[in-house]
């Protein structure tokens, strides 16, 4: 209650400058971790505050709050003197529409909070308006995501036709058997919903705007995408089947599973061909998040917590990958093409050093929080005897080692002329400070994640 | 507690290491060495205090992640100490050799040195499958640096398949460990990675037998028997000298070593249904591998091929499941790390000062280098097997041993030996004798190069002549595997037996008779 109520107030911080913006964003953190909720409670039907909510919440203002000053350098360096403030302005209100997500209890407070997201994400992707693929990115990701938004709505209405209810519990206490007629409608919505949802997570076969939106976004934006609003959906669509016990239906759960092994197939085969580095991490997020699906198929029990431990991991590591892109980016064009880490290890190489840590991390190798993540996830498949989509995760895994370790190669490669953007100030130092510390989060994870696993289960 | 330190001391001048080598590039050497001579001294004083026990020298668990069951649980016994002394002695030469060859990010490099050698340490004292198999992957990630960034002309390419092939199929491995570790859970309630629990776990002979597949594809992967070996060719000829010095000497003992502790031991009935098909594959490496090492021209792709062969007889000897073949593969582990790391110095010590490996332009070196050549020679008698030096104990040990257990397999095997003589005297023929076929200019070996090759001759003639002060040690340990896995069939076969003695009478003679046989075998 008392958090919403900061973030609403966060939403009418105009005009505010970085520090601002990161000012609020440490108060709802901080009021975060002094709210101690024992027992979940619901405002109204819309909301539910639980640990698992706040749990998520946290992790969702700690990547704004990071990724506020990677765009703080990004704008400095695409953005001489121009259009600063509004940025922030778009950044806090689609924080905030995620942030409303995660404690969603109700398909209402959902569709609006979602749609509080990706309307102010049309503006992030194409708020560098000079640059075409921004424009063209936004426009996509506009008209795919208007798409999605009509598919949700339309299931949503067709569930409520069915049942009656839009509240998530409510939907629990449907017996299974309601008649052919209307167990098709029902499972049609939900399915319909799931076209939605699975837009946002970019899983395939509703895949396609990823890697162009990657690509045509500044660093900052890609990486909001890909840790907050995609976090926050997951988070969601963990609530609405748990609150809803949807685990009942096998056939959607057959769906999930053609889903997931299609994307971790799909996304680390595609990844192969790419040269540029933002459509590698586009086409390895759809494939981590066909991994993610894999932990949340195998349904109550482990298969939270193997996905809130996955996710948390992704989100420190993919920050800490796009956070390097920003760092090393010049003012004219963005570091995306594979030629421009030519070398690097030579040049910057403690910047590389923490890149490979990245990078070892999504492929998933030891001492690093990925494989803690990957094992996890495992466990969880193996626990329910999955063990179709267990060894397809091992298979994509290898495969996905290729482009990882190209990646890794070609910085360890010599002989290049670019030069990676090095004036200093305050805040790329600041930027520097913050990969360092991603870094060390991402190997102290692999080596020592208990205690993020116990802070797990406390919470889910 | 001391060899969590071990592998703390090792992580930790590693880094050290990397953070001195901004200044210096002599730091991170003395560094090195310091750590490794520091667990040296460690493991030899270990050694000294050793009175033939039969159960853990030294152990230590601590919980990891109890809610999973995982912990940190070390333990050596005989076979681990000598595993753990010879990783150690070849850090040492590896770090001595790269002395004047690595020149570039000095630092970065020792860094990596030390982390392969931290891992191996790790995948040689681990009784944890998850530590295991974390300690197994610890030591890719830098190999794959030290390949990849030190190596030769082809680098890329080799740190690639080297990569790819020991992640791919350590992932299978892992995938039989989590499948392990769930059949133990739900049989007997206890979520565990404990080896020592594990061992005896119950389920059905198919399943036994598709989770040893994984681990084993895992390990002879690594022990590069064929058709897994062709990532071992290139990753040994690209790989810096040094690399190629732990490759050879080390990594592929890993997988050996993983057969023997972990294969064996968890599934010793699928093992024993599996050891025709290992015991060919064994050959088919030997004779192949011998074969391809003849046609070589490049010395360490040649010299790759010999360990191709020489796997052959570790993958023999350890599923012929008995001591004396064992003794013979612990010996072959050490004798084969040491001369195959000698010769893999030559070939990198050649290739520095003549600029290339190919030994059609070679020739007649001895008047120029004689001292190279000497040692040259040593190294080469002892890995065609030479009575009087380590090699030939270990190949003697292996054949006499699987002689017992299959014997048509064992003499094609030591069909090996004659295909070693030739493609070892061609080694000589081609590079020291024989005309020569330019004027070298070439500076024979240095003092600390000459020190390196000494200390390695001393090794490889003491175990050739004092064998016991090895077999010594690794006797207790090899003796309880082989009791465990000969144990296991011995009693499922006599519950078989005694199932069909109830039924009719007629099997009765039959049952006295294995009666008999067992009893034979015990002994």
């Amino acid at each position: 209650m008392l958090l919403t109520m900061i973030l609403v107030a966060l939403k009418r911080n105009h005009k505010l400058a970085i520090i601002a913006t990161l000012i609020t964003l440490t108060t709802s953190l901080t009021c975060i971790f002094f709210i101690t909720v024992n027992a979940p409670h619901f405002i109204g039907e819309l909301f539910i505050i639980d640990r698992f909510g706040l749990y998520y919440q946290a992790l969702i203002l700690t990547a704004t709050f990071v990724i506020a000053i990677f765009s703080y350098i990004n704008l400095e360096h695409l953005f001489p003197d121009r259009r600063k403030e509004e940025y922030y302005l778009l950044l806090m209100l689609a924080t905030f529409g995620s942030a409303v997500m995660v404690i969603s209890a109700h398909f209402i407070s959902f569709f609006v909070s979602l749609e509080i997201l990706t309307v102010s994400l049309y503006a992030l992707i194409g708020y560098y308006r000079e640059y075409r693929p921004a424009i063209e990115a936004g426009l996509k990701y506009m008209v795919l995501a208007a798409m999605s938004s009509s598919f949700l709505l339309f299931g949503i209405a067709l569930v409520y036709a069915v049942s009656g209810t839009l509240s998530f519990t409510g939907l629990a206490t449907m017996p299974l058997t309601i008649g052919a007629d209307n167990s098709i409608i029902l499972i049609s919505g939900v399915g319909m919903m799931m076209v939605g949802i699975g837009f946002k997570l970019a899983v395939v076969p509703f895949h396609m705007w990823a890697p162009d939106v990657y690509e045509g976004a500044s660093s900052p934006v890609t990486a909001f995408i890909a840790t907050v609003s995609k976090g926050s959906v997951l988070a969601l669509l963990l609530r609405l089947f748990m609150l809803a016990d949807l685990y009942r239906y096998e056939k959607l759960m057959l769906a999930f599973t053609i889903i997931s092994v299609l994307s971790m197939l799909i996304g680390n085969l595609l990844a192969l061909r790419q040269k540029n580095v933002k459509r590698i991490l586009a086409y390895s997020s759809i494939a981590n998040f066909g991994y993610l699906l894999v932990a949340f198929i195998s349904g109550k029990g482990m298969g939270p917590q193997a996905a809130t431990f996955y996710v948390t991991a992704y989100i420190i590591t993919i920050l800490g990958a796009f956070g390097i892109i920003t760092i090393i980016s010049r003012s004219d064009n963005e570091a995306a093409d594979i030629e421009n880490y030519k070398g690097l290890f030579w040049k910057r190489p403690f910047l590389a050093a923490a890149f490979t840590i990245f990078l070892l991390s999504l492929a998933g190798i030891p001492l690093t929080a990925g494989f803690i993540g990957k094992f996890f996830l495992l466990t969880a498949g193996l626990g329910k005897s999955q063990w179709l989509l267990a060894i397809v995760l091992v298979i994509s895994s290898v495969i996905g080692l290729f482009y990882y370790l190209r990646l890794i190669a070609t910085m360890m490669q010599r002989d290049n002329e670019y030069k990676p953007h090095t004036t200093f100030n305050a805040f790329s130092l600041l930027g520097g400070i913050i990969i360092a510390i991603l870094a060390i989060a991402v190997v102290c994870l692999g080596i020592w994640p208990l205690w993020l696993v116990n802070a797990i289960s406390t919470h889910i | 507690m001391i060899l969590v330190w071990l592998i703390i001391l090792l992580m930790g001048c590693g880094s050290l290491a990397w953070l001195s080598g901004r200044w210096s590039s002599t730091l991170p050497r003395i560094i090195s060495l310091a750590g490794i001579t520091i667990q040296v001294v460690t493991i030899i004083s270990f050694l000294m205090q050793y009175k033939q026990h039969s159960g853990w020298i030294v152990s230590y668990t601590h919980s990891w992640m109890p809610s999973f069951g995982i912990q940190i649980k070390m333990a050596a016994d005989g076979l681990s100490l000598l595993m753990l002394l010879l990783t150690s002695l070849l850090g040492i030469i590896s770090v001595l050799i790269s002395w004047k060859e690595i020149n570039e990010q000095v630092g970065f490099f020792h860094f990596n040195l030390m982390f392969v050698l931290a891992g191996i340490t790790g995948v040689f004292v681990a009784l944890d499958l998850f530590l295991f198999y974390f300690s197994w992957e610890v030591m890719l990630v830098p190999m794959y640096f030290l390949i990849s960034i030190w190596g030769n002309e082809n680098k890329t390419y080799a740190a690639y398949k080297f990569f790819l092939f020991t992640q791919g199929s350590g992932l299978l491995m892992f995938l039989s460990i989590l499948g392990l570790y769930f059949i133990h859970g739900h049989s007997t309630g206890v979520f565990t990675f404990d080896y020592e629990q594990l061992i005896g776990t119950k389920m059905t002979p198919q399943t036994a037998f598709v989770l040893m597949i994984g681990f084993v594809i895992a390990f002879i992967v690594k022990l590069s028997t064929v058709p897994f070996h062709s990532w071992l060719p290139d990753a040994h000829t690209q790989a810096p000298t040094a690399g190629s010095v732990i490759l050879a000497g080390l990594l592929l003992k890993t997988g050996a070593y993983g057969l023997i502790r972990f294969v064996l031991p968890l599934f010793p009935l699928a093992s024993h249904q599996f050891a025709p098909v290992a015991m060919a594959l064994g050959v088919i490496s030997i004779l192949y591998g011998a074969k391809l090492a003849f046609a070589q021209t490049d010395i360490k792709r040649l010299v790759a091929y010999i360990s191709v062969s020489h796997m052959g007889f570790i993958l023999l000897g350890i599923y012929a499941f008995n001591e004396i073949a064992m003794q013979g593969v612990v010996m072959q582990m050490i004798a084969h790390g040491i001369s195959t790391a000698a010769l893999f110095i030559i070939a990198g010590v050649l290739h520095d000062r003549i600029k290339t490996r190919d030994i059609d332009q070679m020739g007649g070196l001895w008047l120029t280098v004689p001292k190279m050549g000497a040692m040259g020679l040593i190294f080469v008698l002892a890995s065609l097997g030479l009575p009087g030096l380590g090699n030939f104990i270990a190949e003697i040990l292996i054949l006499f041993g699987s002689f017992f257990a299959n014997e048509p397999l064992t003499i094609i095997a030591t069909f090996g030996l004659v295909a070693a003589t030739i493609y070892s005297l061609r080694i000589m023929q081609k590079i020291f004798y024989g005309k020569e076929r330019t004027q070298w200019k070439v500076a024979d070996l240095s003092i600390r190069e000459m020190a390196i090759m000494l200390s390695l001759t001393t090794v490889i003639i003491w175990l050739g002549i004092f064998p016991s002060s090895v077999l010594d040690i690794s006797r207790k340990p090899v003796q309880n595997i082989i009791e465990e896995v000969n144990g296991a069939r011995i009693n499922t076969e006599i519950q078989h037996y005694s199932h069909i003695e109830k039924k009719g009478d007629n099997c009765s003679i039959n049952l006295a008779v294995f009666k008999d046989n067992t009893a034979h075998i015990k002994k």
